[in-house]
């Protein structure tokens, strides 16, 4: 009998022993293939999923996209606001147990700066120069002052990478990236799987609750709420809007949704090339007048279920930039046509370019049956997106469908699309005075004043409407009942630290 | 028979110099900059100037087809714009995937569809038959996607029997790697099969008329006997050409059905890169398919010499 008890107990202790030993592996089902898998090189949205748990950056959002500490424990900045000091954590290892250090932070801000292949040059644009001016403290000095440059470390620009394994590597770094975050680079297999594992040495390894992380590229949204419901995923990321409610009516997953920072727009082309000369292009009050025979709730609840914001400024109406003054605008047909006879139209042939995708076109037919009743004949061009693309670049459409995924920073969301000599101005729209605001708003440490020049920048870009906005992109999740501690993040990315997996 | 495999050894080089001035040059066509589709939201202008010089872009058509050319005649098939990995590398990445789903569906089309035709023929108009053409007709019409989600949502998400999606290398979890490649190499094979049924049917039918089967029958030989060794036998030629045909087709990765059940072989692999204008990629996968399918070809040809010996003489 003893012995029975002895070996029970045995039994149960071993069980017990050997619960916590069980390996926990998160499956997460990501839209497309990553890119590079080099913070510096890194282009795609899914690359930046995966860096959200393999490389820590300099600092972090929180669920209010309040600028947090992570590598940096804490920064200020100079009285001109042309120097930035940051004081890096103690104690941080490097994936290949290396140290991280106030030279390894220069020697990643370095290499994103000056690297060939770095797609990291125009978020630091404004750093003048980084230097350690101590074991734990950098100190970036700037050409001009750019507040946004924290809200640029948020993100791959203010990851650091491993110096000695960015040196050996060098542009292909990413064949097997070293950073310092809460997951290590297993392996990856193009179009199939990239794999992470728990780095036993993080800095804040208590809240690692899983030991393996596997991201699965699953293009197909049918196809991944299938794996999801199977239990073959435990979290898929960007579901649908026309799956939300089977996720939702699901007994064994959990729906979860947040609006992002990005916005959907229709881009007017105003100035970029000879098609500017288009009446769009030419009267602003066909654009009033286009925007106001969208009903952008109806658009909502149509194509995205409800699950989008409607908007009407680069910034969705969730964030403390928006600019209360300037509401949403309900549809008026009335005021619409108004506006079309002044300008000295009744009807206005127009074309309008839209990446083939299902969504895209199911919205931009609902866009073209509103803005008909105001007498807008909208043809419209489905258009393989790379092609899209440069034809937008280059200025060869009339009006254009456009997305942004939304930067944290407000000048993210506006400075390149409407400055004159902005990257990402694809419409050529150009306005000193916008300029003026945008520059200003960028160089001011007070978010008082920087709330007013872009409330300011606003209040003329609403009324010249280059660019026509109509809504806010959800990030919508799918998630397995087993797995514990998963929130949205506000900026789209999938943070585990907390995560569980019963 | 060596001499006439270096011969039509001779001819795919011409077929190949062909096929790579294709691949470029349609390439070339295609809108869109290769460039600019990478950047997706970065586009700083400078750093796209610096990469279409890294990349070459700036130079004449004319000098990258001859620089892509040369690099091959070396190994040298390019590296991936959206990945930065060598072409080759990807290559060998896939081709493993490719071949195994190949393969499957493969030998689920032969299980199927050759018993299936031989039947059809034996019991020519009467049910079997019909049942078996209804069958074959449905599997050529019936689309891959649809077909595929509907397996997914039946085996995977009401049973539970199958994975939804993915691979697993038959060298890591051999078991779990067969487990996900039944329901695509079973959709990939409904097509494949409803062919070689037709095909086994007629060539069937086409022997089981002709004298020398009378005088089989008339010698008193088994039913069994007679369609196995004499009928099938002499039947089989045009199923061997079919066969390594479709094979070869397979080849070149089956895009639906990998894009479907997320399988990373060489069609999700093309049609990314075309998204992407990966151009080295593209070029990369036309120039293996095309060496693939005239490998098939002839391999093909050779079988087919092996079976007719009065093939061999002409050799």
């Amino acid at each position: 009998m003893k012995k029975f008890a002895t070996l029970t107990s045995a039994l149960l202790a071993g069980a017990f022993l050997a619960f916590p030993a069980m390996s926990a592996e998160l499956r997460i089902g990501i839209n497309d293939d990553a890119d590079v898998l080099d913070p510096a090189q890194s282009r795609s949205f899914v690359g930046r999923l995966v860096y959200t748990s393999m490389c820590d950056k300099l600092v972090d959002i929180d669920q209010n996209m309040k600028i947090v500490p992570q590598l940096a424990t804490e920064w200020a900045w100079s009285e001109d606001g042309k120097a930035l000091t940051m004081k890096i954590r103690d104690g941080v290892k490097f994936h290949d147990g290396e140290v991280l250090d106030a030279a390894a932070v220069v020697a990643t801000i370095e290499r994103n700066m000056t690297m060939t292949e770095s797609r990291r040059k125009s978020e630091l644009s404004s750093v003048e120069k980084v230097e350690a001016t101590g074991p734990l403290e950098v100190k970036f000095t700037l050409k001009t002052a750019d507040v946004t440059l924290l809200a640029q470390l948020t993100d791959r620009a203010g990851m650091i990478v491993g110096p000695k394994a960015a040196k050996e590597l060098g542009a292909n770094f990413g064949s097997n990236p070293v950073c310092a975050g809460p997951f290590k680079f297993v392996e990856r297999i193009q179009q199939d799987r990239i794999v992470l594992e728990k780095f036993a040495d993080y800095w804040d390894k208590d809240r690692i609750l899983v030991d393996k992380v596997t991201f699965l590229p699953i293009p197909d949204t049918t196809v991944k709420l299938a794996n999801l419901r199977s239990g073959d995923l435990d979290i898929a990321e960007r579901i649908a809007a026309s799956d939300a409610q089977s996720v939702k009516d699901d007994p064994n997953l959990t729906y979860a949704d947040v609006i992002g920072p990005g916005n959907m727009g229709i881009y007017v082309n105003v100035g970029n090339g000879a098609r500017a000369d288009n009446p769009m292009g030419k009267d602003k009050r066909l654009r009033q007048a286009f925007s106001l025979s969208i009903d952008r709730e109806a658009l909502g609840q149509i194509v995205f279920e409800g699950t989008s914001l409607p908007g009407n400024q680069p910034i969705p109406s969730t964030s403390p930039w928006y600019n209360k003054d300037l509401p949403v605008p309900t549809r008026d047909i009335e005021k619409a046509k108004q506006l079309m006879k002044e300008a000295g139209f009744e009807t206005v042939d127009i074309e309008m370019q839209h990446a083939n995708n299902t969504l895209q076109t199911q919205a931009m037919q609902v866009i073209q049956s509103m803005v008909a009743e105001a007498g807008f004949n909208v043809s419209l061009k489905a258009t393989e997106f790379a092609t899209l693309l440069s034809e937008q670049t280059a200025g060869n459409y009339q009006m254009s469908r456009s997305d942004w995924s939304g930067r944290i920073d407000p000048d993210g969301n506006i400075h390149q699309f409407v400055t004159c000599k902005g990257g990402l101005n694809d419409v050529k729209y150009c306005n000193p005075e916008v300029d003026k605001l945008l520059d200003e708003a960028r160089a001011s440490q007070d978010d008082a004043v920087r709330k007013e020049k872009y409330d300011a920048a606003n209040v003329i870009l609403n009324d010249e409407l280059p660019i026509i906005y109509i809504g806010h992109q959800p990030y919508a999740y799918g998630v397995s009942k087993k797995v514990e501690g998963f929130q949205p993040s506000p900026d789209g990315m999938i943070r585990l630290l907390g995560v569980s997996k019963k | 028979m060596p001499v006439y495999i270096g011969k039509r050894l001779l001819v795919a080089i011409p077929t190949l110099l062909i096929i790579s001035i294709f691949v470029f040059s349609l390439q070339k066509l295609l809108p869109g900059d290769p460039i600019l589709a990478m950047a997706g939201e970065e586009r700083d202008p400078a750093v796209l100037a610096l990469l279409r010089e890294k990349y070459h872009f700036n130079d004449p058509v004319i000098i990258q087809y001859f620089r892509w050319l040369g690099g091959m005649l070396t190994g040298d098939f390019g590296i991936s714009l959206r990945t930065n990995q060598p072409v080759l590398e990807l290559i060998g990445q896939k081709l493993p995937v490719t071949i195994q789903l190949a393969v499957m569906a493969m030998i689920f089309a032969l299980l199927i569809g050759i018993p299936a035709g031989i039947l059809a023929a034996v019991y020519k108009n009467r049910a079997i038959d019909y049942i078996a053409n209804i069958f074959a007709l449905s599997g050529l019409s019936v689309p891959n996607f649809w077909l595929g989600i509907m397996l997914i949502l039946l085996v995977s998400v009401h049973l539970g029997w199958l994975p939804a999606s993915g691979y697993e290398s038959i060298f890591v979890d051999p078991v779990r790697s067969i487990k996900t490649m039944i329901m695509p190499a079973f959709v990939l094979s409904t097509a494949l099969a409803a062919q070689l049924m037709r095909h086994t049917r007629s060539a069937m039918l086409g022997v089981l008329s002709s004298d020398y089967i009378r005088t089989a029958r008339a010698k008193g030989l088994s039913p069994r006997e007679i369609i196995l060794s004499h009928t099938f036998r002499n039947a089989l030629l045009p199923i061997i050409t079919l066969s390594a045909l479709l094979f070869g087709e397979l080849l070149a990765g089956a895009v639906l059905t990998e894009q479907i059940f997320t399988i990373p072989g060489f069609g999700k692999m093309t049609v990314d890169a075309v998204f992407t204008r990966d151009y080295a990629v593209v070029q990369g996968i036309v120039m293996c398919t095309a060496i693939g399918f005239i490998l098939m070809n002839l391999i093909a040809d050779v079988l087919y010499a092996a079976l007719n010996p009065r093939l061999r003489a002409t050799l």
